[in-house]
């Protein structure tokens, strides 16, 4: 039984409603965290799509029921994105798999279902209704709209909508509702969830007022905004047969050489046909009028056919080496001079693009060290998917498996006491990840090896950082010794020789720091 | 009171003597170091190895010495200046004490240290420096003042002349006190008076307190003019010193009385021959001292009640087998007896043939011992 055929039965709002679970809303205290989350990545969306330097706002309030518990809370969320249009706001925010997401680029959701689920859940928990506001332009009047999820029929109920003037030339989107949740229990998550989004996403603005009116605002350290990534075909090795049968359904190509070069990336007139010829299927055929057969011998050759050209990363949107060292410095504290003085150490880097399965990834990675990080015993891991911090389930990540197997002494990495991060980020139009859950990577041998390279080559400069500084501490310490000790000894000879002044140990001491100590074991004479 | 014959023909001011040897060989250390920093050079000091390769047994001396090799302590080395600086503040402290005539245990050097932020990791590298400071000067540390904790006593008709502060030219029959008289630093730095060798003439020390006690109530003293000297197991270094000086200085014969198994046959050897911690240090061993018993000989001949040797007395047997310091006649045999019979006595076991049995039959006819060559 597939899915589509779910939908026919139940209507896909119900039916996500009842498997609320695999969406991440399992509990009170879990699901305010996914609600804040799915609803700040959509925010911060809208703002990338845009190009505009995010300045997202998360206030959540308490309104009814025990402040240690599950209690009723109100939670708004605004933005300065590019803004929903007002007739399509209850489609988009009442009507569950309707989205902008289904094409081939780098975002943050993958189904546009999130937003969706927060609300429904809220609404479900509280039968309150959501309060969205909107503006695409400046110069045009805001949409106000109340609305609801008929749940059984998976349709919008707008329950008012009216629109007023924009006079401070607004444009965004804010979205306010009533909620269950339990902020005591989520709050150290929903707060390392802001602190590693201010890092993967270092030029947004985010602030967040919790419960208790405590005001948390992490600044952005840039306002260069990464390029949106632009939509692409699918690549043939990238898809199955239920994506086919759509889209062959929906083509008006009149011959299967034409579906081909027309639906998928990388295929033109020459590779179309010596595909059809590797797959034995006729390239005059009649794309709809193809058999069950067909279609699967047709995906199937996709699969192995081995000279397609590589999927286009340009449908990515990695971050970048010097935006992701702007985030790792701003929210480890570390300044451009502690980097430069030697005193901490930051590299970044990002890999060439890779493909797993037929979809394009690009991995990035960071390495940090110096004294602001604590170190609480182990190499801290911060793992980013597309731009969202992963929290959960760390053990189970590809990046920690690839981690754990480098012998870190190699860098001069004493485990446990040399403060280090190291940071990982995956970009891909899919992410692979283990459950549905989206918070750990399987590891695909493709993604584990360019994870592995990438840290390999990001760690290069930390061997040369640290043997530096185990150097530098060392000689201090050495020169310390005489410091402390030289003097005594003038003092104590002087005393017992009984004369009558100190020698002048200084010319002594210079000479140290200039040439550096002497070492070794009590020679023999 | 003391007369004043006596007083006369007491030992002439080795203590004094010794003192200002010390004091001298402290200032000595002191100058060549600020000589050293005057011109501006990282001062060095050189004193004979420790190291076991170093250590070897004088067959003239009759004990363990540091051999040829020396080591430089350099003030330009990063793994030597905390010691040579603390070094040079054990010098001057004991400096100090001595000239001033106070006295110091191990304990106070540690803590004393820690007022001049001369920290010490720990009572074990405070010690090492007071023997660093031993070797460098040839002295040991009661000559500095420094005492370990006294557990030791002296009892017998010999009177001592005291030279600490308040003390001074003050007198004490070793015979005052029925418990014996506790060999602390006073006693150690004290002068002897020489002593009529009608009343004295001997020396035994006894390595158990009950027969120590057992011996002044059986008037040992008196019945055989005897010095008694409590050693409390294996005997201190001032102790060790004191039987040094009675000898040589009053000439009087020392005579040890130990148990009989591998332990107590090793106390005696330390008095005779010093140790090997002690090698760098002379004059706290008395080479013709005798010891007496228990032998293993003794529980076979005397048919001692004993106990069966252990694993460990055993091994400690083969260890002492080898060491040069036993390669006389009587000592071999001895201990190829204790392997024989593998056997051993505590000294109390002559009881068995009543209280006074030991110093009425046993003590007289060990006392004859001109030696332990035999």
């Amino acid at each position: 039984m597939t899915v589509a055929e779910v939908f026919q039965e139940i209507s896909a709002a119900d039916f996500f409603y009842r498997n609320r679970d695999i969406a991440g809303f399992t509990s009170p205290s879990r699901s305010i965290y996914s609600t804040i989350r799915e609803l700040v990545e959509n925010s911060l969306d809208a703002c990338e799509t845009g190009g505009i330097p995010p300045d997202i706002y998360v206030r959540l309030s308490h309104e009814s029921g025990p402040l240690d518990g599950p209690g009723v809370y109100d939670l708004r969320i605004e933005d300065n994105g590019i803004g929903v249009p007002g007739e399509v706001i209850p489609s988009a925010f009442g009507q569950v798999l309707y989205g902008s997401k289904y094409k081939l680029r780098q975002t943050r959701g993958t189904f546009g279902l999130g937003g969706k689920m927060a609300l429904l859940y809220g609404q479900i928990t509280t039968h309150g209704e959501a309060q969205i506001s909107s503006s695409t332009n400046p110069k045009q009047r805001i949409t106000d709209i109340g609305l609801r999820t008929d749940i059984q029929h998976n349709k919008p109920i707008v329950l008012k909508k009216k629109t007023r003037t924009n006079g401070s030339h607004w444009k965004g989107t804010i979205i306010e509702f009533k909620t269950e949740a339990d902020y005591s229990r989520a709050m150290p998550r929903i707060l390392e969830y802001f602190k590693q989004t201010a890092i993967i996403v270092p030029y947004a603005n985010l602030t967040f007022v919790d419960p208790r009116g405590r005001l948390y605002h992490f600044t952005r350290g840039t306002t260069v905004v990464p390029p949106a990534p632009t939509e692409t075909l699918p690549h043939p090795h990238g898809v199955d047969v239920e994506t086919v049968q759509r889209m062959l359904k929906l083509t008006n190509a009149k011959t299967l050489q034409e579906f081909l070069r027309k639906n998928f990336q990388r295929i033109g007139e020459t590779t179309a046909r010596k595909f059809l010829l590797y797959a034995k299927l006729g390239s005059k055929k009649n794309p709809r009028n193809l058999s069950s057969a067909d279609m699967v011998t047709l995906v199937s050759a996709m699969k192995n056919y081995e000279d397609f050209v590589s999927p286009d990363p340009t449908s990515l949107s990695p971050l970048g080496a010097d935006l992701l060292a702007t985030g790792i410095k701003k929210e480890l504290g570390i300044s451009d001079e502690d980097v430069q003085n030697g005193s901490a150490f930051v590299a970044t880097l990002q890999r060439k693009p890779a493909t797993y399965s037929g979809f394009p990834f690009i991995i990035e990675v960071g390495i940090a060290s110096g004294k602001q990080i604590e170190t609480q015993g182990k190499i801290l891991l911060f793992r980013f998917a597309n731009k969202i911090p992963l929290l959960f389930d760390e053990a189970s990540d590809v990046s920690w498996k690839v981690v754990d197997q480098i012998d870190w002494r190699g860098y001069k990495v004493i485990p446990g006491e040399t403060p280090l991060a190291v940071f990982v980020h995956v970009c891909s139009t899919k992410i692979p990840y283990k459950t549905v859950g989206k918070e750990f990577i399987a590891d695909r041998p493709e993604v584990e090896h360019e994870i592995l390279n990438a840290i390999r080559e990001a760690s290069r400069n930390l061997r040369i950082y640290l043997s530096r500084r185990e150097h530098l501490a060392q000689e201090k310490k050495r020169v310390d010794v005489f410091e402390k000790y030289l003097p005594k000894m003038a003092q104590f000879s002087t005393k017992l020789s009984r004369a009558k002044k100190e020698p002048d140990i200084k010319p002594l001491l210079k000479g140290l720091i200039k040439y550096g100590v002497e070492e070794g074991e009590e020679e023999p004479e | 009171m003391v007369s004043k014959k006596e007083k006369k023909s007491r030992s002439k001011g080795v203590v004094k003597e010794r003192k200002d040897h010390v004091l001298s060989s402290l200032e000595q250390l002191g100058g060549q170091v600020y000589d050293q920093l005057a011109k501006k050079e990282f001062p060095t000091v050189k004193m004979p190895s420790r190291s076991i390769a170093n250590i070897i047994y004088d067959d003239k001396t009759r004990q363990y010495i540091l051999g040829k090799r020396n080591v430089k302590r350099s003030a330009r080395n990063v793994r030597h200046v905390r010691p040579f600086t603390q070094l040079l503040w054990t010098a001057m402290f004991t400096d100090e004490l001595t000239e001033q005539n106070k006295t110091s245990t191990l304990r106070d050097v540690f803590y004393s240290a820690q007022a001049y932020e001369m920290d010490f990791q720990d009572q074990q590298e405070s010690d090492n420096l007071i023997t660093d400071l031993e070797t460098v000067t040839g002295f040991s540390r009661e000559d500095f003042n420094v005492f370990p904790e006294e557990r030791s006593a002296i009892f017998g008709d010999l009177t001592v002349e005291y030279t600490v502060p308040g003390y001074e030219g003050r007198t004490l029959n070793l015979s005052s006190h029925p418990d014996g008289v506790m060999i602390g630093p006073a006693l150690t730095t004290s002068e002897f008076v020489r002593p009529d060798k009608k009343k004295v003439d001997k020396v035994i020390a006894i390595e158990k307190g009950g027969l120590f006690t057992r011996f002044i109530e059986e008037r040992v003293h008196q019945r055989f003019k005897a010095v008694l000297i409590h050693t409390a197991g294996q005997a201190p270094r001032a102790t060790r010193f004191l039987l040094r000086r009675l000898n040589q200085e009053l000439d009087l014969p020392v005579y040890i009385f130990t148990d009989g198994d591998p332990w107590g046959m090793h106390i005696a050897m330390v008095i005779i021959s010093g140790s090997a911690n002690a090698a760098h240090l002379r004059e706290l061993n008395t080479p013709d001292a005798i010891w007496g018993g228990v032998w293993a000989t003794d529980i076979v001949d005397y048919k001692l009640p004993s106990d069966p040797l252990t694993d460990l007395d055993l091994k400690r047997l083969n260890e002492l087998e080898k060491d040069p310091r036993y390669a006389g006649g009587l000592w071999q045999r001895e201990i190829d007896t204790f392997r024989k019979v593998r056997k051993k006595s505590e000294q109390e076991a002559f009881s068995r043939y009543g209280l006074t049995y030991i110093v009425d039959e046993y003590l007289p006819k060990k006392l004859k011992l001109k030696s332990n060559e035999s």
